[in-house]
Parts: structure tokens; sequence; C-alpha cells
């Protein structure tokens, strides 16, 4: 195990992909001799040459169509976004291309093709540049939705990635590029759809993704100090979801919350609430509750920003719900 | 041997009588398959590629295997002029099992991977991009191999078509963009949607060599893809090709085309792209009449054939189905 960052994790795993299969290659702005703007294909140029690491002009249809049309071709394309707000301008080519190309033409053709982006709140860099919007591609059908948290899940998740033929939406988190965490020596590789607890608990189940792990991990400790037992579980993986993760633990504690940076109305949290009340009813001692953003764009001024996204004040204050040790939240008029 | 009546600088008679088979192809599958439709038997859209024939058949006699191509929403005749099977494709329009697709995809979505076709699209531009990327792949992947994506007037006018051109240009892909401009986007004319009508001046705004060509002459088309498939593959692509043309009929089966003027209509049929081909092949050839009507007799027998055999195939089971979606 060594220590790594985030940013650097991801690089890693370009690396020893690139290293391992001829057909992978980056495209995005900025990403060639810059090394992207947080760093992550810093060097790649070097190492792997001009023709499998390009900048991109300005055009985010054409680059996220080219990569899908690459993708068909048998190639395995990364192409980065600098922003998951700019990925709107290609959504056609995601949404009415990559993801509906194996099923038009009967299972036959696959769309290995990866976007990657980072979204959410933390910089500074208001509504165009904050949103976090894996709801929109979760909704939709052939996709596959990664959120990893750590940088050893940046790491395992990108690789496995590559390593598959569905198009992925490869959604990184702009706060969690610096931050570290020790990542398994050797070739690492986290498998979709299989989801990590990354703090075991009894008291009450936590489910959360992207930056909202850690900081629900810190209010888990917190509340540890006050007797709670938090389990926190991150799926990881949005699409496919690790269901049977989820109910097992909310079997266990019988009481659940879900804390999602994205806003509220048509969230991955309600729908992830919807299976839980579904498939795990019988089991719960408390309503399921769900921590979001507000339903609005993202402000520029900061305090506006934090008060637009889930804080450690309001999930402990949920978990504390979940627990019937401060009052039912009273419904919303 | 040599060939009677050859005319100097002709294409070889082999060449000559795959044009002609491949255009008459088209117009045998689009005019029966109109039946078809007419009778119930196809549900959804139909957009025939009668009247442009010619372009298909022109671009895809110049290409060579491993090639790609990417297509429209009227791609019918593209997939015809790739060497497609006619059976499968009925059997894809009959929402069989036994076509290109199981029946998932129809008119709008036939591909074929194995043989370099990114497919049909329902999507007005998006075949530009997917085409760009295929050359992209090639390139990567150090094969000489082009790319032809078709697209059309409507599209010339969507971001894809800019965007995705100029990344083939810095990149010197080898891709070709065939334009075929049939001067309307559904009932919109040209003259409405852009104020410079000739589309192949938009490839040349950003560097990309491009020609315009008749559409209707097919000889002509297949020499200037053969020239641009040779630009291509010598490092010196992108080539855009703007081929000007008709169409026979409303925008798709259901669409009578009122607004087609009939003096421009007749003028565009009696320059007809199948008659023009078979002229060729006579001229050029001295192939004789009898000849000719049995290449036809045994091309109209084979789409017969290809519709008793989508007739006859299954459509997907329930069980097949489920498995499928599970993947989702
Ligand atoms: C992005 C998009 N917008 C609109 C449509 C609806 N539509 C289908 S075909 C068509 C006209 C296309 O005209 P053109 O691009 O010239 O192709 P043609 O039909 O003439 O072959 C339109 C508007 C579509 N399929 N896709
Ligand atoms: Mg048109």
């Amino acid at each position: 195990m060594r220590e790594l960052m985030y940013r650097d994790a991801l690089r890693e795993a370009l690396d020893e992909e690139m290293a391992r299969d001829p057909t992978v290659f980056i495209i995005g702005e900025g990403i060639a001799e810059r090394g992207g703007s947080y760093k992550v294909t810093e060097g790649l140029l070097a190492k792997y040459g001009p023709g499998r690491v390009r900048d991109t002009p300005i055009a985010e249809a054409g680059m996220i169509g080219v990569g899908v049309g690459a993708a068909i071709a048998g190639a395995r394309p990364v192409v980065e976004i600098l922003y998951v707000d700019f990925a709107m301008l290609g959504m056609d080519m995601i949404v009415n291309q990559a993801a509906k190309f194996r099923l038009m033409t009967g299972g036959e053709g696959r769309v290995p093709f990866i976007m990657r982006t980072q979204g959410g709140t933390g910089g500074g860099v208001a509504a165009q540049h904050s949103q976090s919007l894996e709801a929109l591609f979760y909704h939709i059908p052939g996709l596959r939705v990664v959120m990893p948290s750590t940088p050893a899940d940046a790491k395992g998740l990108l690789k496995h990635a590559l390593r598959q033929d569905d198009p992925v939406m490869f959604l990184e988190h702009k706060h969690l590029y610096m931050t570290k965490g020790m990542v398994p020596d050797g070739e690492h590789i986290v498998e979709f759809g299989k989801g990590d607890i990354k703090r075991a608990g009894s008291d009450v189940t936590v489910i959360a993704w992207s930056n909202m792990v850690p900081r629900t991990l810190v209010v888990a400790e917190d509340l540890a100090a006050e007797g709670i037992s938090v389990e926190v579980i991150d799926p990881r993986t949005l699409v496919p979801l690790d269901r049977a993760m989820i109910l097992n633990s909310v079997a266990k504690t019988r009481r659940c919350v879900i804390v999602q940076e994205a806003n509220r109305r048509g969230g991955v949290a309600s729908d992830i609430s919807s299976i839980i009340m579904e498939e795990g009813f019988w089991h719960l001692d408390a309503p399921v509750e769900i921590v979001a953003g507000l339903d609005i764009p993202i402000p520029f001024n900061l305090a506006l920003e934090q008060a637009s996204v889930p804080q450690k004040p309001g999930i402990k204050a949920a978990i504390r719900r979940a627990l019937h040790l401060e009052p039912a939240a009273l419904a919303a008029e | 041997m040599g060939e009677p009546n050859a005319v100097a600088n002709a294409p070889s008679r082999e060449i000559l009588e795959k044009i002609f088979r491949t255009a008459y192809k088209i117009r045998v599958f689009e005019t029966e398959g109109i039946k078809l439709y007419r009778q119930g038997l196809i549900r959804g859209y139909f957009h025939p590629y009668l009247g442009q024939e010619g372009i298909a058949t022109g671009v895809c006699a110049a290409l060579k295997d491993g090639d790609y191509i990417a297509s429209t929403h009227r791609g019918h005749g593209h997939c015809i002029a790739w060497g497609a099977d006619i059976k499968k494709m009925v059997a894809e329009l009959l929402q069989k099992e036994t076509g290109y697709c199981k029946g998932y995809g129809g008119s709008m979505h036939i591909a074929d991977i194995k043989t370099g076709n990114l497919g049909a699209n329902g999507i007005v531009g998006a075949g530009i991009p997917l085409g760009v990327g295929a050359a992209l792949a090639n390139q990567i992947r150090g094969s000489d191999a082009v790319t032809v994506t078709f697209t059309s007037d409507g599209a010339s006018n969507n971001g894809t078509f800019m965007e995705s051109l100029n990344l083939a240009a810095i990149w010197d892909l080898k891709f070709i963009l065939v334009v075929e401009n049939n001067q309307y986007a559904v009932s919109t004319k040209i003259e409405e949607s852009t104020r410079e009508t000739d589309l192949y001046k938009r490839g040349l705004a950003i560097g990309v060599e491009s020609h315009q060509v008749d559409g209707n002459d097919p000889l002509a088309v297949y020499r200037m893809t053969q020239a641009a498939a040779e630009t291509c593959r010598k490092g010196k692509g992108p080539v855009l090709i703007e081929a000007v043309t008709y169409r026979h009929m409303g925008h798709h089966v259901n669409d009578p085309g009122k607004y087609m003027p009939e003096e421009k209509l007749a003028h565009y049929k009696s320059r007809d792209p199948v008659d023009r081909a078979r002229a060729d092949l006579k001229d050029m050839t001295g192939i004789t009449d009898s000849e000719i009507s049995a290449m036809e007799t045994e091309i109209a027998a084979e789409f017969a054939a290809a519709v008793e055999f989508s007739v006859a195939s299954p459509e997907v089971s329930a069980e097949s189905f489920a498995a499928f979606a599970a993947n989702y």
C-alpha cells in the first residue's frame, strides 16, 4: 500500500491501462502538454505520444461524439470533459448514441467509451461549474455511472472501466483531486456494482457517494463519540448499484440516511430510497431520510454555496432523526 | 480479352456492372419496400433513398474492404451499396430476429460493425462525429482504412457538422464527408435554411479539400470518391464531397411531398441515376439489353426471396428479451 492523491491514482490507472492496451487513448481540452486542469494526465503525452494523448478544440459535442465513434469502431477512448456542466453540450452523443447503440444493434455493437469529468461544489466557480449531474446519467438506460470517493476506488474503478464494454460516465469530484488515501500495490481493479463499507456500524446505515463520503465519515466519527455506531456505505457505482449491500445493511441497522450533494428533486437518493421502501420496508424502524442539495442552481457566494449542499450539521441531524434522537422534521410545506 | 466498345478512360466492366447492379438493387428495395409498408408489414419510419441511388452506389464502389461507413436516417441505400445482405435488411424492417439488429433497431438503426458499417442514425448529423471517431480509431491503430460519413443538407446546419469535420481536419484523418444535398430537410427548402447553398464551401472555410459533384451521375461520384480516398490514404485528408441530388418523392413514405415543384421533380427524374448507371454500362461495355434484363430479374428475385425469408422468420422471444434486458 502507498499513499496517493486521488489525481495521481487516476493517472496510474490511465498509465497502466495505456501500457497494457494500445487502443486506449485520451482526448480533451488542455490534457496533453498541460496535463489537464487537475494534472490527471500529466506526463502521459511524453510517455505515449501525441497520437494517443491529444488536445481538442473547444467542441464538446464533437469530441464526445468522436469518442463514441472510436469506441464503436473498437478503440477505447477516454474523453476528458473539464466540467460535467460542459457534458451537456454532448448529451445527444451520450444519450442517443452511446447509451443506445448496444440495444439498437440487437446486442452486436458495443461502446467502450469513457467520459471522465468532474462535478460538485467547492471551488467558488458558480452555477455553471458546480453541478452534480449524476441523476441525468443514472436515468438513461445503457450508461454506467461511476463516482469514486477515494484514491483507491478512483484507480480501481477507472481500470475496470477500461476493461469493460459499455459507456461509462466517470464522475470525479473537483474537491477530491488533492485528497490522499492508501492505494494497494500492484494490479488493483474495482469491479462495477460492488459497494464498499467505508465504516462498519450497527445503529444506522448512511449511504453516500463522491465527496459526501468523506463528509459523512467525519460526522460518523463525531457520533461515535456520542456512542452512535454509523455504517457508511459507498456504492461507488450508481449504475450498476449494489442493492444487496444496501439492503443487507438496512436489514441490520433498520435505519437509513442517504446523502447526496446533487439537488433533491429527481435525484439518485430518491430512487435508492424507493428501492429500500419496496424491498426493505419491513426492516425499517424509521423513515428513510434524504439529505440533499437544495433545488436551486449553485450560487457563487460562499455562504450560499455551502447552504445549497449538505453540510455536516445537516447530515448529523438527519442521522439523529433516524435514530429518534431529534424530533422528526416537519413535513415541508 | 478486350472489351467491346471500350471507351477511353472508362472504368472496368466489373465496376460498371457493380454500379448498375447496386443502383438497381436499391431502386428495387425501396420501391418494393414501400409496397410492404403500404401492406402494413412495416411500421415506423421509412425514408426512401429513391432518386439518390447514384451517391451511395458511386461512393461505395470506390471503397475497399476494411473501410468504414456511417449513414443517416435515409440509410437503406448506403447499406445496400456497402454490400449488406438484403435478407437481413428486410428482416430488420419486418422486426424479425433474423434482421441485422434482431428487430431492436429498425430502418433507422441498421448497422453491421463486423463489416465496418457504423450504422444508420435517427439523429440528423450524428453520424458525422461517429465517422470521425472511427477514422481516429483507425489512425491510432495505424490502419489505412478510410471512413465515409454520408450526411445531408439538413445536417450541415447542425453543430456536429463543423465540430467534427474540424477535428478530422486538425488530425489529418482518413475521412470523407459526403453531403447529400437533396435540397430539402423534410419540407424546408435549402434556400430557407442557409444563405450559401453551395455546401462544399463550408469545408473550404476550415481548410478541408472540398468538391461538388452531380449526385445523379454515379460514375462521377465514383471517380470523385476514388480520388478522395486516395488523398486520404496519402494522409492528406479529410475530403468533403457535396453531391447534389433530389428526392423522387416526399420525405418519408407518408409524406406526399406536395411542396416539391413539379417541373423540378420532372427535371431530376429525367436525370434518373439508375437509368444513368444502366446507360453507362451499355455505352461503355456494349452489354446487351437481354444481359441487363437478366440482371434485373435476378435482383428482383433476390428481393422476393428476402421477403419470403423475412415473413417466415420469428420475432425475438420474451425469454430472449428478458435475458437481454438484464444487461441494463
Ligand atoms: C437532431 C434531429 N432533429 C430533427 C430530426 C427530425 N428529422 C428527421 S429527418 C429530418 C430532415 C433531414 O433533412 P436532411 O438532413 O436534409 O436529410 P434528408 O431527409 O433530406 O435526407 C428531420 C428534421 C431528427 N431526426 N434529428
Ligand atoms: Mg435533405
